[in-house]
């Protein structure tokens, strides 16, 4: 049997299901009689706010560093929320004025507190409810005046299934036995999945009600990535998980070391190693991964899904909220990108023979300069919260960016004339796509500020391959001679013309690729955020023979030639 | 009393952490140090106020200090707006 949850920390767990069930307190209905038993109570609150601040202090000092700094953050808050002048004076008021005894006081609080946290539309902070319930935990249980729980012992390899854990929970946890967690509620941004990620234990969270079906003492297996947890599975699936574990562990190793250090070659050359996004989650995970920046904005993704185009507001929120979470760091946004196979319900596509070499992306947006000047000004005003660029998909032909340039200057102007502030010199560019444009690269050069080679059209027109008819799926290879020389072709007209050149496709995070690539010269590769720590291995590693692979690439005459001396120098 | 507005150029907004540096900085000054967003004001001494505005990125707060060292307090809390809320 098999649950499915987020999987919030990566890893593979293998292991046996301890189950933890909380304790629920229970309100009194004591109501206090005079001032005397009122201020027996309010003492009783400041005495169990005393001893839970010593007993987070005695966390704090006992707190072990090489877990990450997180768990330490955490703990610091949680003395700021024990010790926090409202709760107090909410508390001690419930005492004082509705003559409840403090335990129910105390309830009361949490439970208000709690709700106010999880009714906010921030998932980050309606995360903070499993805080103020931690810190209300330890209030409770120290009115009683009990001495403190000491973590308990588990045995070795245990997997923890929880309704919830509580921030102090995960940071107490004694990860020399337990080796991942399951639990019914929670959330990506939930205290115990960051403490999870940043001591490298797999959890998964959110996984309903169906995960109380698991017993003490059944076999799990845990898959941090993928959110499934598998009870009690055969012994050929155990295996699986044990190899797919030691892979995990070496990858894992090597993305941790590697994650803060530049993609510089033996030769000192500084490579940018983007990542291609969707959205401003995307955006974190991606520098989670290392990523320098974005060498591709998806801007599909808010197109998508709904009855109607977004507006000019909620486009700007949207690019915003991916400038902001970019920290400063580059975004190649990329405009509208619709037709061929991705259609939206509210636009009228006409029916085309051929969609892929029909009404799409550009050749809409200068057709229909509403929908495009819309979005331009909303990537121009996030423009001022970040360092976005902006580039133009499937040009064909110089004109075509003539006209879009000539829009986004009238979109500018609009702006201006608002008194709405955006990047002046906001970089402009282009997608090399289509091969006309690649055999005029040294034209197009003079018009933008940068290129970025998108493989997988580039490849499906240069080679006439449809890259969704699985009949002809072989034919289509971006290690045919002919695409990998308009490659070049693109990567050296750009640096005669000092035109940055970035490829955002597939082609990018395919590591036979990468050498080659950089003897080509390419210094920006963009791809999925999982790809790059591979990707940086190999450029770190990689040898002043670069060019020398790109010489006797370009000598050979088949792609099955070219492929296999690419295999063989990898390995 | 001084009233200064600031933008929240962080992303994720005003988050734990530099909420709880916000208030344990605070606490160093005598004078009365509140937060407004929006139609709402809160006291700078409590944490769980200042997360309870849910204070996102790009918005706008302003902080009100009033008291006799209000002229060295907001130089930190400038100081604590430009520098730790910049770079999280």
């Amino acid at each position: 049997m098999t649950i499915n949850g987020i999987g919030v920390s990566p890893g593979i767990a293998i292991g046996k299901a301890h189950l933890l069930r909380k304790q629920e307190a229970a309100l009194s209905g004591v109501v206090l009689l005079n001032e005397a038993d009122i201020a027996i109570e309010t003492d009783k609150f400041n005495n169990a706010v005393a001893l839970s601040v010593q007993e987070v202090e005695a966390m704090i000092s006992n707190y072990d560093q090489s877990q990450g700094n997180e768990g330490l953050e955490i703990l610091e808050t949680h003395i700021e929320l024990l010790s926090d002048p409202q709760i107090s004076e909410d508390v001690t008021g419930k005492i004082s004025k509705e003559k409840k005894n403090v335990n129910d006081a105390l309830i009361e609080v949490i439970a208000d507190a709690v709700q106010l946290f999880k009714n906010m539309d921030d998932e980050y902070l309606s995360a903070r409810a499993a805080d103020v319930q931690d810190i209300g935990n330890r209030l409770l249980r120290n009115l009683s005046f009990s001495a403190p729980t000491h973590a308990p012992h588990y045995e070795t390899d245990t997997i923890i299934i929880a309704e919830d854990l509580t921030p102090s929970d995960t940071i107490s946890m004694d990860t020399t036995h337990v080796v991942g967690f399951a639990t019914q509620a929670g959330g990506r941004t939930s205290h115990a999945a960051i403490i999870a990620r940043s001591r490298g234990i797999p959890a998964i969270v959110g996984c309903g009600v169906t995960l109380m079906n698991i017993k003490n003492g059944d076999q799990l297996i845990l898959d941090g990535q993928s959110g499934d947890i598998i009870i009690n599975p055969a012994q050929e699936i155990v295996k699986q998980y044990h190899v797919k574990r030691e892979n995990w562990l070496k990858k894992n190793h090597l993305l941790r070391s590697l994650k803060d250090t530049p993609a510089t070659t033996p030769d000192g050359i500084n490579i940018k190693l983007f990542a291609n996004i969707g959205n401003a989650n995307d955006m974190e995970q991606a520098i989670s991964f290392g990523a320098e920046g974005s060498g591709l904005l998806r801007t599909e993704l808010l197109f998508m899904g709904r009855d109607a185009l977004p507006g000019e507001d909620e486009q700007f929120e949207f690019y915003k909220a991916v400038a902001l979470k970019a920290k400063g760091k580059p975004v190649i946004v990329r405009t509208l990108d619709i037709g061929g196979d991705k259609q939206l319900p509210y636009f009228n596509f006409p029916t085309e023979q051929n969609p892929f070499l029909g009404y799409r992306a550009i050749r809409i947006c200068l057709d229909r300069p509403d929908i495009f000047i819309t979005q331009l000004k909303a990537i121009l005003r996030a423009s001022a919260f970040g360092q976005l660029k902006i580039m133009f998909p499937m040009i064909s032909n110089i004109q075509e960016v003539r006209a879009a340039k000539v829009i986004l200057q009238q979109a500018k102007d609009e702006l201006t004339k608002a008194g709405i502030t955006f990047d002046k010199n906001i970089p402009v560019g282009i997608m090399i796509e289509i091969p006309s444009a690649a055999i005029t690269a040294d034209l197009l050069a003079k018009e933008v500020d940068f290129f970025s080679i998108g493989t997988n059209d580039l490849c499906q027109y240069t080679l006439a391959v449809d890259r969704m008819n699985e009949q002809i799926k072989d034919l289509y290879d971006p290690y045919n001679p002919g695409v990998l020389r308009l490659i070049a072709y693109v990567i050296e007209q750009g640096h005669k013309n000092n035109v940055e050149v970035g490829m955002c496709g597939e082609l990018a995070s395919d590591s036979k690729a990468t050498l080659l690539l950089l003897g080509m010269g390419l210094t920006e590769f963009s791809m999925s955020a999982t790809a790059i720590p591979e990707i940086k291995n190999i450029i770190i590693n990689s040898l002043l023979v670069a060019k020398e692979i790109h010489q006797r690439v370009m000598e050979m005459d088949s792609s099955a030639l070219i492929t296999a001396y690419l295999q063989e120098i990898t390995l | 009393m001084i009233t200064k507005d600031y933008i929240i150029t962080a992303a994720e907004g005003m988050h734990a952490r530099p909420a709880t540096n916000l208030v344990k900085l605070t606490k160093n000054y005598s004078s009365l140090i509140s937060l407004k967003k929006g139609e709402r004001t809160v006291k700078l001494s409590s944490l769980m106020n200042i997360l309870s505005l849910g204070i996102k990125g790009g918005e706008t707060v302003s902080i009100i200090i009033d008291g006799e060292d209000e002229t060295s307090a907001i130089i930190a809390i400038d100081a604590f707006f430009e520098e730790e809320l910049k770079h999280l």
